[in-house]
């Protein structure tokens, strides 16, 4: 009996010592994540100014910028955008409501995986002799773009495949009741409910584009760039250029990059000040998502 | 025509796009196996394959340049070991914790906050191995050099840790209650059910998180092109500099190499050598994957 009870004790200790281990073991991750910004706030906060974000790169640190890091980066994302985007939800509609189970559509949905998980900079090397060199888009935003679209693609139709899987089926029966299409059904049905699931995905998807840099340097983006890409909207008819399309680029992690590879410790801080921007930036998407899966979740109740 | 027959086109014509468009990621694979094939293959014209993997010096940079990716591959190894050695073990404890003990709407919160950990861009993590992790660790290791495998690893360790303890809590997750009540029913504490029960049942989702997470590893490419140093080294010391397959990628675009020279397409050599490890590490976590789902 004595030693029933040890045991006990002994087993209930296991318990409580894990409870605390498994604990600190989650908190550590989080701590680090404080450590890392509190880090760059501390290292980058004094370099913030609204002079920083409308001046070019420089070789004095302290005249230095990032406007045309923060003007490039956007740019990016607009081209990664109108690409990735239709390509993946009309890409995910296909394999959820029009995919036969036959082996070709098996092949796409390993294939799928599989991309998702080739690392970023194979992406770069791909970019960089398709776009680069075969098609002649040369190093310009229009690579960049396509490269991170390319990057994003997997994500957007994989978010796109699991939100239109938790519409039950009677939704789809019922608009076929009704002698509605496929693409009606598609379209009025499975389109409007699977938005935030869809959503989501587009953002994290977008938020994992902006902070990506090795893909980007291997397609050749430069690290000093002095000036603006041609402005979209010009005096002259027609009045709309997509010259930009074609102009050199620098985009926020690769200035980043160049800062932290200097030996002065003056362009270290204007790195830090660089990370505290991008960590800003993908928190605020991340947060945005969170909080549309989270409205989602709570307005649709099947 | 009539109203049916427009809209039978109009369907068939939608459904083709649609298939096309899912059709094109088939495509971005093949360009990728196309265009890494066809530039490396330029290079093996020059540099024999026997050197390539053999060779122990990796200088191609130089006025006489030597072919050995074996510094690269074993640079890559030491930098994933490192990470690895970090983010299993956490990972692992993270996703018992989550799934086994915590209250659900802790985990709520958590994992959300934890996938912030992969949502960081990687040069700020390089940032931070570089010019906070790696001054910390010098006071305790006085011998560690400025550039070093060991921080960026722990880095990238600390970074990969959503990857494991997500997929491995989702596994764990689906260990149907009834097994869990049953261990309870036989005395069994939770610690004891997670450890001798859960985990054993949840076994292949746990190794596909793990082989995602080395895969991860692998392809990791600015926390360790920052932090790790330019040097390629073949050496296990992890106190050392050390160059990777992809901080090798980085250095060469960097520089500008001109298309069609032997560098450039060295930069292929060693992407093609990386696709395929890593290649492997998807195809072999997707089988296993594949195979939590048929267990129940």
């Amino acid at each position: 009996m004595k030693d029933l009870k040890k045991l006990i004790r002994y087993n209930k200790l296991w318990n409580y010592l894990f409870m605390i281990i498994g604990l600190l073991a989650t908190m550590l991750g989080l701590i680090l994540l404080c450590a890392l910004m509190v880090d760059l706030a501390v290292d980058g906060a004094p370099r913030l100014s609204y002079k920083f974000l409308t001046s070019f790169p420089s070789r004095f640190p302290e005249e230095a910028g990032i406007l045309s890091a923060w003007v490039g980066s956007f740019l990016l994302l607009l081209v990664t955008a109108l690409a990735a985007i239709p390509l993946g939800i009309a890409a995910g509609i296909y394999l959820e409501e029009y995919g036969k189970k036959n082996w070709l559509t098996d092949i796409i949905e390993i294939n799928i995986v599989n991309l998702a998980g080739v690392p970023s900079i194979v992406y770069g090397l791909l970019a960089l002799g398709l776009f680069v060199y075969f098609l002649k888009f040369g190093e310009s935003i229009l690579t960049g773009g396509l490269t991170l679209a390319l990057l994003i693609l997997p994500m957007v139709i994989m978010a796109t495949r699991e939100a239109i899987r938790a519409i039950p089926n009677l939704i789809r029966e019922a608009s076929y009741a009704l002698g509605a299409t496929k693409w009606q059904t598609v379209q009025w049905h499975i389109i409007p409910y699977s938005t935030g699931g869809i959503l989501t995905g587009i953002i994290i998807g977008l938020s994992r584009a902006i902070g990506e840099t090795a893909p980007i340097i291997t397609v050749g983006a430069l690290t000093f760039i002095a000036f603006l890409p041609t402005s979209p909207i010009s005096m002259d008819f027609p009045f709309v250029s997509f010259k930009w399309l074609m102009d050199p680029f620098t985009i926020m992690p690769i200035q980043m990059f160049n800062w932290v590879s200097r030996p002065q410790k003056e362009f270290q801080l204007n790195a830090a000040a660089a990370g505290i921007i991008l960590m800003v930036m993908t928190l605020l998407m991340n947060g945005l998502a969170i909080y549309i899966r989270y409205r989602f979740r709570k307005k649709i109740k099947w | 025509m009539n109203h049916s027959q427009k809209r039978k086109i109009k369907e068939g014509a939608i459904e083709t796009i649609l298939f096309l468009c899912a059709l094109f990621s088939v495509f971005i694979t093949l360009g990728i196996v196309f265009i890494l094939s066809y530039e490396s293959f330029g290079f093996f014209k020059e540099v024999s394959l026997k050197e390539f993997f053999t060779g122990t010096q990796w200088t191609p940079l130089f006025a006489e340049p030597k072919f050995g990716i074996l510094p690269l591959i074993m640079g890559t190894l030491l930098t994933t070991g490192i990470a690895l050695s970090v983010a299993l073990p956490l990972g692992l404890l993270v996703a018992v914790y989550l799934s086994e003990f915590a209250p659900h709407k802790m985990r709520e919160i958590i994992k959300p906050v934890l996938e912030l950990l992969a949502a960081v861009p990687t040069v700020v993590y390089g940032y931070f191995a570089l010019l906070f992790l790696t001054p910390i660790l010098q006071r305790f290791i006085p011998d560690l050099s400025g550039f070093n495998a060991l921080s960026p690893g722990i880095i990238m360790g600390i970074m990969i840790i959503p990857y494991v303890s997500s997929v491995s809590e989702d596994a764990m997750i689906a260990v149907p209650m009834h097994i869990r009540e049953g261990s309870y029913a036989m005395g069994a504490t939770k610690f004891q059910t997670a450890f001798k029960v859960i985990i054993p049942s949840a076994f292949s989702g746990i190794a596909a998180a793990f082989i995602i997470g080395i895969s991860r590893a692998i392809g990791e490419t600015m926390v360790v092109a920052i932090a790790a140093g330019g040097m390629p080294n073949l050496t296990a010391n992890p106190l050392e500099p050390v160059q990777t397959l992809t901080a090798y990628i980085v250095q060469v675009s960097l520089g500008d190499a001109p298309h069609g020279t032997v560098e450039y397409k060295t930069i292929f050599a060693a992407g093609i050598t990386l696709f395929f490890m890593t290649l492997g590490f998807n195809i072999l976590g997707f089988w296993l994957r594949k195979r939590i789902r048929e267990v129940y």
